[in-house]
């Protein structure tokens, strides 16, 4: 039996945009793969037995060996198979492609994390920062369809959940980063990705977004409140 | 027609010399730029003007920032020496090790040094769990990339040079030779190596560099070494 056929299994969470990056790139590849959804206040001895160090989602396991960590997963499913390739040929866009995910990921998303879970000057000071970050990505997507080019990439992929999460994310929390009239482009894009097939019919209900994240907000607020008490 | 190969850095950062020691694995000749980024210099603002950080690798005309990335780039546009496996799984695992070392040791062990109290007892101990589960990587191998220093070796130079300073000028213990054994022997046979030595600054100007500013760290927290 070939490598590539061995069995492909997703550990991850319908509602997270880590595990969807995932199951974007799979399907984008026209990969078979078996998804399963992982309760994370009740971790399943599988994902616990993949990801030991850090418990957490998504995890894929291909033919029993288990990778985790999301952009180390959309290497490794780069690297195996090489149909659709979703990262540039080119070493120089490759690293830029590189960086701009780490960017994201580094600069802005954990910036939303903290608006969405403060409040007050902590919440205004991780708006700041989170608006300075977007107007770099802004910088970058002008002139552009996707951040891959014509094509979605693997930038694309990664900031995808910006384009669907992000909203959400900012009703609950009552806070605002991505307005339209400062990041036009980044609006432009977002309208784009949504349009690819793939994306358009791979994303999670957005009603059960808006529940989770409002019933989160939530909890992030009470204890807050207990932390101040 | 001549490569050229620059690498823009500063002699106390862990990450250009990553790069450097990357370039020396691979017997890739550079120019070493030292820059001030306290007084950055238009070259600096030239090849990163939206960043403005270093390490900045560039390769006839084109530029590569972030340290991880461009060890990357290094490895597959110079070949000869491997810095990272051939197999998709090994390549995975390295990767994942890389981002262990830099996020979870990285920051446990800078809060555990400039931390006080409870607080100082509490990240001593966040950050003796992250390494030890670091060194389990170790176990039957002499670096992280078996036989020869690969990808998890070159980032792990923090460790191995890094850590041992902040926590000298902290007066606190982490690098344990009970505690964590195999990692103190992995560090002993990374800095014999030439090339190791080559890429590194001396340790007692490192070490003054830090003193002079434990204060400065101290008062202000901030992850000054992430340059």
């Amino acid at each position: 039996m070939e490598e590539k056929e061995e069995e492909l299994k997703l550990l991850g969470t319908k509602l997270s945009p880590f595990s969807w990056r995932i199951i974007w790139v799979l399907k984008l590849k026209g990969i078979e793969y078996d998804f399963i959804e992982e309760d994370l206040r009740n971790k399943s001895q599988l994902l616990l037995s993949s990801n030991p160090v850090h418990k957490k989602v998504p995890v894929l396991i291909h033919g029993g060996k288990a990778i985790p960590e999301s952009i180390i997963i959309l290497l490794y499913i780069e690297e195996t198979w090489l149909k659709n390739p979703i990262l540039p040929n080119d070493p120089y866009e490759r690293s830029q492609a590189l960086f701009w995910a780490k960017f994201a990921d580094e600069k802005f998303l954990p910036e939303i994390e903290m608006a969405f879970s403060s409040t007050g000057d902590d919440q205004v000071k991780a708006v700041e920062l989170a608006t300075a970050a977007l107007e770099v990505l802004e910088g970058e997507i002008k002139g552009k369809r996707f951040f891959g080019g014509d094509r979605i990439g693997f930038v694309d992929v990664v900031v995808g959940w910006i384009a669907y999460w992000l909203e959400m994310v900012e009703e609950a929390a009552c806070f605002k980063v991505s307005n339209s009239k400062k990041f036009p482009s980044l609006h432009s894009w977002m309208n784009n990705f949504l349009e690819v097939t793939v994306i358009r019919e791979n994303l999670p209900s957005p009603d059960d977004l808006r529940i989770f994240f409002h019933d989160l907000r939530q909890v992030k607020c009470d204890s807050l409140t207990q932390e101040i008490k | 027609m001549a490569e050229e190969v620059k690498v823009m850095g500063m002699w106390i950062s862990p990450f250009s010399r990553r790069v450097e020691l990357a370039l020396k694995l691979k017997g890739v000749s550079y120019e070493y730029i030292e820059e001030d980024l306290a007084n950055k210099s238009p070259l600096l603002l030239k090849y990163n003007p939206i960043h403005k950080k270093i390490p900045v690798l560039l390769h006839n005309e084109k530029i590569f920032i972030e340290s991880t990335v461009i060890l990357e780039y290094i490895d597959e546009t110079w070949e000869g020496y491997s810095l990272l496996p051939e197999d998709p799984y090994q390549r995975a695992m390295a990767r994942f090790w890389v981002k262990f070392i830099d996020e979870k040791c990285g920051t446990a062990v800078w809060i555990a040094c400039w931390s006080e109290g409870k607080d100082q007892e509490k990240a001593m101990e966040e950050a003796w769990e992250h390494l030890r589960t670091l060194e389990n990587e170790l176990k039957g191998k002499k670096f992280f990339g078996g036989e020869t220093i690969g990808l998890v070796d070159i980032a792990a130079n923090l460790i191995a040079l890094w850590f041992g300073i902040f926590e000298e000028v902290a007066g606190i213990k982490l690098l344990d030779e009970e505690k964590l054994p195999i990692l103190c022997r992995w560090i002993e046979q990374f800095l014999s190596c030439d090339l190791v030595k080559e890429s590194l600054p001396p340790r007692d100007e490192l070490l003054m560099f830090f003193q002079a500013r434990k204060e400065a760290i101290t008062a202000s927290k901030s992850m000054v070494y992430k340059i």
